[in-house]
């Protein structure tokens, strides 16, 4: 294999990855309420700024950091539940909707006020941006830590919905919210916990952004949030394996747009994203791995 | 165990129950039986909590005293022994058999009492024990309403309210369930309070009967004497 | 609304003497400020119109609008971009196009056409998608339209933007273009193809069972409102002369949203009005905005505001209703 493909084939696992992280908060929001959350690219930004904040103080051990964004995405993901979402449960979709939407706008905009419109460059300590050899590339080694946390996430969600009573408890409500309730299922609690939980996973992708990109924004978490939501929608909304599966499926192609092509249509790199959109979604409208279901009012 | 007086519950404008008295004492079967939308299932969500009363007091007496239904929600009532199997099964089709069972024993922490309690209903229904791991989707109405009943008899129910359970079935299996229900009163002292729309089936069945017209209490008595009398067979048994 | 209720002739008559005492009021005022804040919100009343016919009268949820406003606007500034500039700002300009130079309002017309043909054929993949698909597929629009806009920069300057586009967008042909588009809009949901369309919002698989063909009609109302929209952003650039790929973006989709919300989806007076008090509140908070520093404050706002709006009034002041005009 040449060093090239190589290269471009660790570029889309990671990629991937960032977007898996952030398409699995979007399926699990969506498989339980219905509802897609826009504001949820903007836990991203939060997860991103949240890391230059704890690396620039310098006060908490290195190992700590991931912890303390993942705590951090929890909090404001179940923070957007209670503020935006809570309010608002029972109203039909479009009010959802929009209540994300204004969410979202507000998230940024807050962010341009109190952080500065302008991009804050900060590099993560030497020791990860250390470069490895392998197969003859030189390899980033973030780009091996972050599909490889990735996966420990996503099995460990995955284990958490299919083994635990929690678990089933989600699954149970995403089917069918009336009669889990009859089960003593408090709904109010488990949106909370699934909020948290993607918020979680997408502060972590915002930490990892950071991290390989080394520059971040107040509007930072539109484009991916927006892309990963296609992520879900190609893997199918609601299917958890399907939502990192999609999310890895966008990464590569992404990659492989930029990587294989002539350098003078890298330019078109987004148009291209949601061509393959809706190219998938006329050919599969429930997604790749998705089942058929009628939409609820 | 269940006293219910003036209950008077909205849905959206419309008054849908105008005064409901009814009670039920510990081990017997009380049935509701009324024409299609007489407030039958009203009745049966308000008691576990889903619809907020407008009027009147819904009242259980639990071992730890009596608990005001209206001040309690849905999840304090399943802890308290009110479980609701509701109309049309409401299975989790997507969930296996096990996890459905399961589920039936959320609020509580006992995993060993959990594993009995599942391991009694395969008993019960071996059919659904055989199939333990199948998405419950795939089974056949009659082994969903079996393993809806199930799903409630996991959760220990001081008061199983039972919305329909005939529905949809075909009338074999339904006079199956039916022996079902009369076996679990009689063996486990289950508490049931039946909504049926097979007036003749639940009458059979029934200790105490409950006619409900308009949202309102029309007649009382034993299953026995709605059984023979000539209004309610008029009205509710007919020639069917 | 016994009190005030006005035939829909009145209502025109009313609706022509207020635009035209607004626009020579405006006019004869002489203060750039004034005239360009007035062009500013008409066209802002003309999107809100038609997006609450897209999306109002059939229940649809597009937030694309901005997308074909950039098409419409790139599409007129071909041809009213002075000819003697057109060589150096769009090299890649065929010969024929660059030495036409068209009068601001068949340009806009053609911009217009231009995104109506572009929303046919983007509408039949995207129209029969479900809510929140047709939303993301919708703001996907926006990036892709932008996407372009950056990259064919033989046309456009990319990211550097056009400057110096005549300021050829009168109030008089804002004015006058504002009262047709209301005049259309209503005469549409007044119709039987509106009402159609308000059976479909209802419920899509009883109009169906009437025969209505519910692809057709969500196809017209998003044509239609492609080609309002692009109608639209062909004036925009013209009333503040410069034009880049980022002008209609994100914020004016979520804006819009605000506007018809507010007012009522499907509610074209509800439309009118709120875009009107829109405008004027979000203008009085960016000169805030201005004065203090602070930039951000005022979406921040709009946005607190609208979902505490929603709270309230979840359909809206209006809901799907013309206030103060008999409408049967």
């Amino acid at each position: 294999m040449s060093d090239y493909l190589i290269q471009q084939i660790v570029n889309g696992l990671s990629l991937g990855s960032l977007y898996a992280l952030v398409a699995i908060g979007f399926s699990l929001i969506y498989g339980v309420i219905r509802l897609v959350n826009f504001a949820h690219g903007d836990l991203l930004m939060i997860g991103a700024f949240m890391t230059f904040g704890l690396v620039a103080s310098d006060m908490v051990p290195w190992a700590a950091i991931p912890l303390l964004v993942l705590a951090g995405g929890f909090a404001a993901g179940g923070l957007i539940e209670r503020v935006a979402f809570r309010s608002i449960s029972g109203a039909p979709m479009i009010t959802g909707f929009i209540v994300t939407l204004s969410a979202s706008i507000a998230i940024q905009n807050l962010a341009l006020i109190f952080l500065g419109s302008q991009p804050r460059n900060f590099n993560f300590p030497e020791v990860f941006r250390m470069r490895l050899p392998i197969g003859g590339a030189d390899v980033a080694l973030i780009d091996i830590v972050i599909p490889a946390v990735t996966l420990l996430c996503a099995l460990g969600l995955t284990t958490f919905i299919r083994r635990t009573r929690v678990g089933i408890a989600i699954r149970a409500v995403a089917e069918n919210p009336f009669a889990a309730q009859l089960m003593g299922i408090s709904i109010g609690r488990l949106v909370f916990l699934v909020f948290g939980l993607g918020g979680a996973l997408a502060a972590l992708a915002g930490l990892f952004w950071s991290g390989k990109y080394g520059q971040i924004n107040p509007l930072m978490g539109f484009l991916p949030g927006l892309k990963a939501f296609l992520a879900t929608i190609i893997g199918g909304v609601g299917s958890l394996p399907g939502a990192i599966a999609g999310g890895y499926i966008l990464g590569f192609s992404e990659i492989a747009f930029v990587g294989f092509l002539p350098p003078e249509y890298s330019g078109y790199r987004d148009a291209f994203v949601f061509g393959l959109l809706i190219l998938i979604l006329l050919v599969r409208p429930q997604g790749l791995f998705g089942e058929a279901e009628q939409e609820r009012a | 165990m269940l006293r219910v007086e003036d209950l008077h519950v909205d849905r959206g404008r419309t008054k849908v129950l105008q005064g409901i008295n009814l009670s039920v004492e510990p081990g017997e079967i009380a049935t509701l039986i009324g024409a299609n939308g007489a407030g039958k299932t009203t009745t049966l969500m308000t008691l576990s909590g889903l619809l907020p009363i407008a009027g009147g007091r819904a009242e259980f007496r639990a071992e730890r005293g009596p608990l005001d239904i209206g001040a309690t929600s849905p999840v304090g009532l399943v802890r308290a022994g009110i479980i609701h199997c509701p109309e049309g099964r409401q299975i989790f089709g997507r969930l296996s058999i096990e996890e459905n069972l399961q589920l039936g024993a959320y609020l509580s922490n006992d995993r060993d009492r959990i594993a009995q309690a599942v391991a009694d209903i395969y008993e019960w229904f071996p059919i659904l024990g055989e199939r333990r791991a199948l998405k419950a989707g795939n089974l056949s109405g009659g082994e969903q309403m079996m393993l809806a009943i199930g799903r409630a008899l996991v959760a220990e129910p001081k008061l199983l309210l039972l919305d329909e359970p005939s529905l949809g079935l075909a009338p074999q299996i339904t006079e199956e369930i039916f022996d079902a229900l009369g076996k679990l009163n009689r063996e486990k002292g289950v508490t049931m309070l039946i909504v049926e729309q097979n007036a003749m089936l639940a009458l059979e069945l029934a200790d105490r009967a409950f006619v409900i017209e308009n949202g309102r209490i029309v007649l009382t008595g034993t299953g026995k004497e709605l059984l023979d009398d000539p209004a309610v067979f008029e009205a509710y048994l007919g020639v069917g | 609304m016994k009190r005030l209720a006005l035939t829909p002739i009145q209502a025109f008559f009313l609706l022509v003497a207020a635009m035209g005492v607004l626009v020579l009021a405006v006019e004869a005022s002489g203060n750039g400020y004034f005239q360009t804040f007035t062009a500013l919100m008409l066209v802002n009343v003309m999107l809100a119109v038609s997006l609450t016919m897209t999306n109002g009268f059939t229940g649809m949820f597009s937030l694309g609008h901005p997308a074909f406003m950039t098409m419409g606007a790139y599409v007129a500034v071909l041809f009213t971009y002075p000819v003697g500039r057109k060589g150096f700002a769009m090299p890649a300009l065929p010969e024929v196009i660059a030495q036409i130079h068209l009068p601001l309002p068949v340009a806009a017309l053609v911009g217009g056409l231009f995104a109506a043909l572009m929303g046919w054929l983007i509408g039949r993949l995207v129209v029969h998608l479900q809510t929140h698909y047709l939303a993301v597929a919708t703001l996907g629009l926006i990036i892709v339209v932008q996407t372009f806009a950056l990259n064919l920069d033989g046309f456009t300057r990319g990211g550097r933007g056009l400057t110096g586009i005549p300021r050829e967008a009168t109030l008089a042909l804002i004015g006058v273009s504002t009262v047709l588009v209301i005049v259309l809009c209503w005469r549409i949901k007044h119709a039987s193809l509106g009402r159609a369309m308000l059976a479909v919002r209802e419920n899509e698989m009883a109009a169906r069972c009437f025969g209505i063909d519910a692809f057709r009609l969500k196809i017209t109302a998003f044509v239609l409102g492609a080609g309002i929209a692009g109608f639209c952003g062909a004036l925009l650039p013209h009333v503040v002369s410069v034009m880049s790929p980022k002008s209609f973006g994100l914020i004016l989709a979520f804006n819009l949203i605000a506007i018809i919300v507010v007012g009522g989806q499907g509610s074209i007076l509800g439309a009118v009005i709120a875009a009107v008090f829109i405008s004027l509140g979000s203008e009085s908070l960016r000169m805030v905005e201005e004065s203090t520093g602070v930039y951000g404050v005022t979406q921040v706002i709009v946005a607190v505001a609208l979902i505490s709006f929603l709270l309230v009034r979840p359909k809206g002041l209006f809901g799907l209703k013309e206030p103060f005009i008999r409408t049967s």
